[in-house]
């Protein structure tokens, strides 16, 4: 039996490398379009992201519930759950591979060592009935191909990365706080070195105080590992804090995409300016919030033109009907809004 | 050195986590009787042939003996033969609990894995298996049991198969409808994200965390397929007499129930202690080995 699986865990890396064209950045995603089709209606939840992540560098994907992000990074690692998802029409590229060419075998074989994730809720992203140890062996087990004495030990080390007691290696998920259990989901996702990681709100189930650490240790351990990272959250502290890039997301596209400079000081779309302005701010401290108003579009229900323009105070008729135009404001930066067809047009924050 | 404190720490690992079930166990006091009761029946079981002789104590009658009330000689009493209730229960427990724990392993053998195949593929799989598996829900099991009995005819192996084959549609059940809900837990999305194949997950995660219905469940197996068999013997479907199997021992004392009702009381107290100690213990080790409860 595990002759078996070595011979075709072998194949599967032969073909691999086989499939594995040149390619810069760490991850290219192009016109991706994801759906969620149910007898009764269909849910529009990606419809056409593009994006392209370089080696070592930190995206930050943002935008409300519901806007697509977490089906965009599943469809990342061709893990959309089938049925009801569908991934209509894009390419995902990862460190070369076409993520959506490849077979069930080599799928696994590339997610946790090339592609990891870390999930939201560590409350529930951990079995309750494995211990800590024996599931950050696991991927170690299946990519490095150690015994399970060997794994063992390298799940004691990533403990200790994570700065838990490699002692607790045989404790399990319950004994763990909700801190400390985000910890260990970081373990199991860094456990094989992959080199893009995929975090989906790791800090958003937790308080405060313990963001700030697992932040810190994220950011020292992408570091450290040489990771490209890509950051699914709505915090805009954490994005300032870890980003290199920004991707806003709406309704399942991309609103506005820049660097992190460019999208915080020298924002262009009306939507991430309504995203600013509902942040409290700390120079005036009686100022009421100002947050968006008005819902998200049902994404089974989009209706023309722009998803936003009901809730922004630009829209004008052009806006609702037709194709959002994609304004370019450098090479890396470009909003979809099609107010800026008027040259005259701007936004009010930065102005 | 280095080699041999890992393998020592990955071997603690396992020890530890049997040495806490056991722990954990040993807390519950109506499973650790229920524990020594059970373990005594199938120690009874197992010797009965050391025991009794079954050509002597279980088989030879004696007239003068008849229908003697339970005294210090017979703690049991005698039946219509004259033969030692005692020895003819303590050897009916052979055929008691194997009829019982068979029955039910053979159940799990097959209701198992075609349940957590069809919970965890799903779509037209799943249709179609669960169909199939529908048509021998909607027989009531007893009548399942005996329409095969009386096909087959009677023997013991029969009536195991008979009763295996009326409690596979509820492990199939069971744990497709377990694994259905297993399966939607962030924790098998984040296995399948570390690239872990479909038969691991199943295996490592799913099954482990539909274990404690699935043991109810067989542990309520055992009891019932201890009842169904007593009940099939009772009306003669079960195992052929002589032997002295419980369900055949209170179908015997039907005739004399007004004149000799200890040859009714003593196996049905047998039969009632046994699936009880059995259900005992099946809900002590649920307990157990569900981490989460720990204290």
């Amino acid at each position: 039996m595990s002759i078996f699986k070595k011979l075709t865990r072998g194949n599967s890396e032969e073909s691999l490398e086989k499939k594995r064209q040149k390619m810069d950045a760490a991850v290219e995603v192009e016109n991706l379009v994801v759906q969620y089709v149910t007898s009764s209606e269909t849910v529009e939840a990606v419809n056409g992201i593009s994006f392209s992540l370089a080696k070592k560098h930190t995206l930050g994907l943002v935008g409300e519930t519901g806007a697509g992000k977490t089906t965009a990074m599943l469809a990342l690692m061709n893990m959309v759950p089938d049925p009801p998802g569908v991934v209509k029409s894009g390419t995902v590229k990862v460190n070369g591979l076409d993520m959506r060419q490849l077979t069930p075998a080599e799928l696994q074989n590339v997610r946790g060592s090339e592609i990891a994730m870390i999930f939201q809720d560590p409350m529930t992203s951990l079995n309750p009935v494995m211990s800590v140890g024996e599931q950050i062996a696991e991927s170690i087990i299946l990519h490095r191909h150690l015994s399970e004495k060997e794994a063992l030990e390298e799940a004691k080390k990533m403990l200790a990365m994570v700065g838990i007691d490699p002692n607790r290696v045989g404790e399990y998920p319950h004994q763990f706080s909700g801190g400390m259990r985000q910890r260990v989901g970081i373990a199991i996702a860094l456990a094989c070195n992959p080199t893009v990681l995929i975090a989906d709100e790791p800090t958003s189930a937790l308080d405060v105080t313990i963001q700030a650490q697992i932040l810190r240790m994220m950011k020292d351990l992408k570091e450290k590992n040489d990771t490209s990272l890509i950051m699914i959250t709505h915090d805009l502290g954490v994005v300032a804090e870890l980003c290199d890039e920004v991707a806003v997301m709406y309704a399942g596209r991309i609103v506005e995409y820049g660097t992190l400079e460019e999208v915080f000081n020298q924002t262009k779309h009306p939507y991430t300016e309504g995203l600013f302005n509902s942040l409290p701010n700390i120079n005036s401290r009686q100022q009421k919030l100002q947050p968006i108003p008005g819902l998200m579009p049902d994404p089974a229900n989009l209706p023309k033109g722009c998803a936003f323009a009901d809730r922004c105070a630009y829209a004008t008729d052009a806006c609702r009907s037709g194709d959002v135009h994609i304004q370019h404001f450098s090479d890396t930066h470009y909003a979809a809004c099609s107010a800026y067809l008027d040259p005259a047009f701007h936004i009010q924050r930065g102005y | 050195m280095a080699k041999k404190q890992s393998s020592a720490a990955a071997a603690s690992v396992k020890q530890n986590r049997a040495l806490e079930v056991w722990k954990q166990f040993r807390r519950n006091k109506g499973a650790m009787v229920g524990l020594v009761i059970l373990i005594l029946l199938i120690l009874i079981a197992i010797f009965a042939d050391v025991i009794w002789d079954y050509e002597q104590d279980i088989i030879a009658t004696n007239s003068k003996a008849r229908l003697i009330s339970p005294c210090a000689e017979h703690p049991f009493g005698t039946d219509n033969f004259g033969r030692d209730m005692l020895a003819r229960i303590g050897y009916g427990t052979r055929y008691s609990l194997i009829i019982g724990f068979s029955s039910v392993v053979i159940g799990l053998l097959v209701g198992v894995p075609v349940g957590a195949a069809s919970g965890y593929i799903g779509g037209k799989f799943d249709t179609i298996l669960m169909r199939f598996v529908d048509t021998f829900t909607i027989i009531p099991s007893l009548l399942m049991t005996i329409i095969l009995v009386s096909i087959m005819g009677t023997s013991m192996i029969n009536l195991i198969i008979a009763l295996s084959i009326s409690a596979i549609p509820v492990f199939t059940r069971i744990t497709r409808a377990s694994v259905m809900v297993t399966r939607n837990n962030d924790y098998i999305e984040s296995a399948r994200a570390i690239g872990a194949p479909t038969t691991t997950i199943l295996l490592k995660h799913v099954l482990p965390n539909c274990f404690s219905p699935i043991l109810v469940q067989a542990t309520l197996r055992v009891g019932t397929a201890i009842i169904s068999a007593a009940g099939l013997s009772y009306i003669g479907l079960g195992v052929p007499l002589p032997t002295p199997e419980w369900g055949a021992l209170l179908s015997a004392s039907k005739s004399f129930l007004t004149r000799a009702q200890h040859m009714c009381l003593f196996p049905g107290l047998a039969i009632m202690i046994t699936v009880m100690v059995i259900n005992l213990v099946g809900d002590g080790l649920r307990d157990a080995l569900d981490p989460k409860l720990k204290r």
